[in-house]
């Protein structure tokens, strides 16, 4: 009984986890270029319908998925031509890119309101992914594992390859990277892309996994938990994936406490608690920059201009 | 070690006649030299002799208006650094393109043109590590290196491109006197495997210890070529200062007036990351006096300026008085409101905002003692009066006082920052790089301007590593070396081989300006 | 081939021009993004934009809906000129809605002319509290006010929900989700017999031109510029940034705050869960709209809320689903950083000679 309990907890965790890890994971890859994208609520937004949109209309969640990733890319250009090729500020471009993702997202949902698809379901075969205690590991869906995999591939391409390197080298310090002859701009262009692929799928995991039925801004401010994420993960993949199931335990405390009966404490209390924790983990993350560790890098969110 | 220089050998690198301008400047004119395989050539000159913008053409980082450059005997074109690099030209540069948060093998990495695998590079690296006994570990984090480890990675990466000539800028601007014994024996080392090297500096002490040629530049110009292994400081120091300079009469201004500005042991710990540490520096600017403060850049002259000006108040409010006034833990404000006036080396986003108009330019640090703001208001018509009365004054030319700060050229926004300070009439004006950056015309006119305002009784303390400029104003002078300030001198007494020395790199622990690091290696008396 | 040129100085003409570029050029954006989808883009833009403005009756509701853009815009645009950047203010104006409606609920059987001005009071003292606390983590612990704000905002929202589902919840209002009504004692007085003209609009006017004179004629105004655009500067001519910050980010949140109470004692009349309506969100948008200048603003606040009124009419007149507004608002946002471009660069034709 109470090992059913703790599978059931395991599965609704990694499922609440994976959006924000995947969003987390493509910001990370911008931050690390220099950027400061605050439009991951926006971009997922745009994914979340796109991915809604296409599988309901194709009957294909897998297209609806490839969509999604679309959809992020087509609006992380967006901010990328205004911040990178017209040098436009890149906080209210951020700013302006969650409130489009709001606006878009509602207009092109407003059609599907209460309409349902098929859930993304297990990839492995019933016998393993409905099995009562193994579904705990081959019980999830496609994304989970693309997720797993995608952490994994970000920590190996920052640390071990030479596009990393340079990558990283940019967000370090775009005058010497320029100085030395790297194309500052283009490689920024291509992280964002990256994030905006990244951020449009994890925005889709909502509408096609988490909750198969179109509800207006459903991500319910997940893009900016994604933000604080990548403070807190100190821009370290590992890390983000300890970060990401972290919080997905706190943003499913709602519902635990549903499930264990617990009524004195009202729910509203209760869903505060990841936006809470956020506040929580940003001001213990700062107290422990204050030993002079080098974390964020350095170019974040100035703007870099070649002439 | 190194051998005797054959004369029939081929010039590696052989420049002929290289002129280069700059709108307003001749940078470079008629410029002849050559360097030969294995020979360690000085380029000697002071700050703005042209050094930088000849390595430059060299390096491919800019082009020459006229001349021409012979590679091993054969003239070539190097239009990019990459070419130069092609052709087997290395450089270290004063200032390194290094990332803080990353390895040194990554950094090394990133400076190749090509991409090397990554345990190949790490043999590589590990080779010339050890054949040069160089101390570098290359898992270490940029930012926790020191300066003289910082510049190893910047010689490896040229290294490992085998140069045939390595060009080293100022390449001991920035280290401790064992990092530049370090230093030196890899150069020679280098240099006895047949690499040519080009070595700029203006440190007499070093280029005598280092050099087998040397090729004194002053005002754009070659004005000697020599051996320094036998010439004479002295002869060298007047080669480079210019002799004419000791005709420059000094405002009669000796009078030694009353204390103005007192600092008493100030120590204050620099900002991070880099910044250099004040120990202990203690002087006293009397009215009437101009006090000048040389040394190299980056040994504390910024944070000497930001700690008088109360940017970076002191812990003890003794450590600084203002005309007897204790003032070290004020905030910038009240200091000024007492008189002291600041003017910091960067003009753009420091002294000024480059997006404010000259009026609201005028605000910010007119404001304390003069009626401009009463009462927090603005008085609008009373700062565009004041702003038209520093235009005017300074013949600072521009479309008036609505014109932004940043559409001035550098002299220009000299001219206006130095007349808001002086226009306020402070009891002291501390000013850092007064004319950095600026055309001989505005440069003479501030200058005057220094010179009246302590005639009128200010005490000026004009912190500068333009030594010109210091011998031309200042009565006193010292040396400011790593956060340490030596005792001040009369300019007066001091003979042009200590002021080479003093140029030198001086480390102030013995309390005379003209002694230290650097003259036992000179095996010559102190006076000519 | 077509180059960018830097600008010797940014353009004083583009500086005003670009927002009336910009609005231009959302509704020709507009009018082609809603003809793709389907709709009658034409007359969909044409009452968004202009029916607002050209239909008398609409003048009133166009106040109603602008009072609190231009209050909650002003505050954040001050903040934004010290980059400060306070995008929480959604929260802030929930919060002092919340302080208000509680002094008005512990005041619900009292009269005095007195109870609407602490009800005010308790706005501004609301949100500036929800403000300080990103002030704090910021001034004394350098964490991003860019997150924590928003964060606190759905904590805001949360709390709301709470308070009008459970211990604030309408003794007498058949267990619906939320507050008594205020009495009449406790809603903003009607400036205008029979319309729904209150008396934030002219509060509105007069806090944009006193932040006005505070941002061009004081030393305040020059403190809080200064700081945003050189801070090295700043700190040389004597300014505290610390203290700019918590200026900016008090004055911020007080004033959303007091726009939420003018809307919880004025159009709603007391808390129901719909009351976040997001105007904490499109004022960031008026205040760039605005350029950031106080009389701008109201300009910004003026245009926002002709595209929430519009956005009604249009739900009507083309069926256009409300949701365009947001899109709508969130493009011309769009359109005005891109037309920003043209302020500090011009386009010129390259010359092909080196």
């Amino acid at each position: 009984m109470t090992t059913a309990i703790l599978v059931s907890i395991v599965m609704t965790l990694v499922a609440a986890s994976t959006p924000i890890l995947l969003a987390a994971l493509g910001e990370l890859v911008v931050e690390k270029s220099g950027v400061l994208n605050l439009g991951v609520e926006g971009m997922m937004l745009c994914g979340a319908v796109a991915g809604f949109a296409v599988a309901f209309s194709t009957g294909s969640t897998g297209l609806g998925l490839v969509a999604a990733c679309g959809a992020g890319i087509a609006t992380a250009m967006v901010f990328a031509v205004l911040t990178l090729s017209l040098t436009a500020n890149q906080v209210a471009t951020g700013l302006a890119l969650t409130i489009f993702g709001v606006g878009v997202s509602s207009l092109i949902g407003a059609g599907f309101v209460g309409r349902t698809i098929t859930r993304l379901g297990p990839v492995f075969p019933a016998a393993l992914s409905e099995h009562p205690l193994l579904r705990a590991v081959f019980g999830h869906d496609i994304v989970v594992y693309l997720s797993l995999a995608l952490v994994l591939g970000v920590s190996l391409f920052l640390r071990r390859t030479r596009a990393g390197l340079i990558l990283r080298a940019v967000g370090e310090n775009d005058a010497s990277a320029h100085a030395i002859g790297y194309p500052v701009i283009a490689i920024r262009y291509g992280a964002i892309a990256f994030g905006g692929a990244l951020a449009g799928l994890g925005g889709a995991y909502f509408s096609l996994a988490l909750t198969p039925m179109w509800a207006d801004r459903l991500t319910a401010g997940r893009g900016w938990i994604a933000l604080a994420l990548v403070v807190f993960a100190a821009w370290k993949p590992g890390r983000l994936l300890l970060g990401a199931y972290l919080f997905g335990a706190v943003m499913t405390l709602e519902l635990q406490a549903k499930a264990a009966g617990i009524t004195w404490l009202a729910p509203e209390l209760l869903a505060m608690a990841p936006y809470l924790a956020t506040v929580a983990v940003l001001t213990m993350m700062s107290i422990g920059r204050k030993t002079g560790r080098l974390d964020a890098p350095a170019c974040l969110g100035k703007p870099f201009s070649a002439s | 070690m190194t051998q005797p220089p054959d004369q029939t050998v081929r010039p590696r690198l052989a420049l002929s006649h290289i002129s280069k301008s700059f709108p307003g400047v001749k940078a470079n004119e008629d410029i002849s030299l050559s360097v030969r395989p294995g020979e360690i050539h000085a380029l000697l000159g002071e700050n703005g002799a042209g050094k930088s913008t000849l390595v430059k053409i060299i390096y491919g980082v800019q082009q020459a208006d006229e001349g021409s450059i012979a590679w091993n005997g054969e003239t070539v074109a190097i239009p990019s650094p990459k070419a130069a690099r092609r052709l087997g030209i290395g450089m270290v540069f004063q200032h390194f393109s290094l990332f803080d948060a990353m390895t040194v093998i990554e950094n090394i990495a990133l400076g190749l043109d090509e991409a090397v695998d990554r345990d190949e590079l790490k043999a590589r690296v590990a080779a010339i590590l050890d054949s040069y006994s160089l101390p570098l570990d290359p898992e270490r984090e940029v930012h926790t290196l020191s300066v003289g480890e910082r510049q190893r990675i910047e010689i490896v990466r040229c290294l490992l491109q085998k140069p045939k000539l390595l060009i080293m800028d100022e390449p001991t601007s920035v280290l401790t006197p064992q990092e530049v014994d370090k230093l030196f024996l890899t150069l020679r080392q280098i240099a006895s495997e047949g690499c040519a090297i080009l070595y700029i500096s203006h440190k007499l002490h070093e280029i005598k210890a280092l050099c087998e040629a040397a090729t004194i530049l002053r005002g754009g110009k070659v004005v000697a070529t020599c051996d320094p292994k036998i010439e004479t400081t002295k002869r060298m120091a007047e080669l480079m200062i210019g002799a004419e300079l000791r005709q420059i009469v000094h405002g009669d201004s000796s009078g030694a007036g009353a204390v103005r500005l007192s600092v008493s042991g100030l120590t204050l710990a620099g900002e991070p990351p880099f910044g250099t540490d004040l120990e202990g520096v203690s002087f006293e600017a009397r009215a009437g006096e101009i006090l000048g403060i040389a040394g190299v850049a980056g040994n504390g002259q910024s944070e000497l300026l930001t700690a008088l000006s109360g940017e970076r108040p002191a812990t003890k409010a003794d450590a600084i008085t203002l005309d007897g006034k204790p003032i070290g833990t004020m905030s910038a404000g009240p200091r000024r409101a007492l008189g002291l006036a600041c003017v910091p080396e960067e003009r753009n986003g420091h002294a000024a905002v480059p997006d404010f108009s000259l009026a609201d330019n005028s605000i910010l640090t007119a404001r304390h003692r003069l009626p401009l703001t009463p009462l927090g208001i603005i008085s609008t018509g009373d700062v565009k009066n004041f702003a038209d009365s520093v235009i005017k004054r300074f013949d600072v030319r521009t479309t008036g006082t609505a014109a932004l700060a940043r559409s001035l050229s550098g002299g220009n926004l000299q001219k206006f920052i130095m007349g808001r300070e002086i226009g306020q009439q402070p009891g002291v004006l501390v000013v850092c790089q007064p004319t950095w950056g600026v055309d001989a015309g505005a440069a003479a006119a501030i200058r005057q301007e220094l010179v009246d305002l302590a005639a009128k009784g200010s005490a000026v303390v004009v912190i500068s590593q333009d030594l010109d400029e210091l011998l031309e104003l200042a009565d006193r002078l010292c040396v400011i070396n790593e956060g340490r300030l030596s005792a001040p001198r009369a300019v007066a007494e001091l003979g042009i081989d200590e002021i080479g020395l003093m140029m030198g790199g001086v480390h102030g622990e013995s309390g005379h300006g003209a002694s230290g690091h650097g003259a036992s290696d000179l095996g010559e008396p102190a006076h000519a | 081939m077509l180059e960018w040129r830097r600008r010797r100085e940014p353009s004083p003409a583009m500086l005003y021009a670009s927002p009336l570029i910009a609005v231009v050029l959302t509704m020709l954006i507009g009018m082609i993004v809603f003809t793709a989808m389907g709709y009658d883009g034409f007359h969909a833009v044409r009452d968004i934009f202009l029916t607002p403005f050209l239909e008398p009756q609409r003048w009133a509701d166009l106040g109603v809906k602008a009072a609190p853009l231009v209050i909650i815009a002003l505050g954040l645009a001050i903040g934004f000129r010290a980059n400060v950047w306070n995008i929480g203010a959604e929260g802030q104006y929930i919060m002092g809605a919340i302080a208000g409606t509680g002094v008005a609920l512990a005041t619900y059987d009292m009269t005095g002319w007195w109870i609407l001005p602490a009800m005010a009071l308790a706005g501004i003292l609301g949100g500036m509290a929800w403000a300080a606390i990103p002030a704090f983590l910021r001034v004394k612990l350098q964490v991003s006010e860019i997150l924590t704000s928003l964060m606190l905002t759905y904590v805001a929202v949360q709390g709301l929900y709470y308070l009008v589902r459970g211990p604030w919840k309408d003794p007498d209002g058949f267990n619906f989700p939320q507050t008594r009504m205020f009495t009449t004692d406790q809603t903003l007085p009607v400036m205008m017999e029979g319309s729904l003209v209150h008396l934030g609009i002219p509060v509105a006017v007069i806090i944009a031109l006193v932040a006005w004179l505070l941002m061009e004629k004081t030393t305040a105004g020059y403190a809080v510029k200064v700081v945003g655009l050189a801070p090295a500067a700043a700190r040389h001519g004597g300014f505290s940034a610390d203290r700019v910050t918590w200026a900016t980010l008090l004055a911020s949140g007080g004033l959303a705050g007091l726009a939420g109470l003018f809307e919880a004692a004025g159009p709603f009349g007391q808390l129901t869960p719909q009351f976040p309506t997001g105007y904490g969100f499109t004022a960031i948008i008026v205040a760039f709209l605005g350029r950031l200048n106080p009389l701008g603003i109201v300009f910004g606040g003026i245009v926002l809320a002709a595209t929430y009124v519009g956005g009604e009419i249009a739900q009507t007149t083309v069926r256009l689903p409300q949701a365009a507004t947001g899109m709508f608002q969130a493009l011309l946002l769009f359109v005005l950083l891109a037309t920003d471009v043209l302020v500090r660069y011009r386009i010129g034709w390259k010359v092909r000679a080196a």
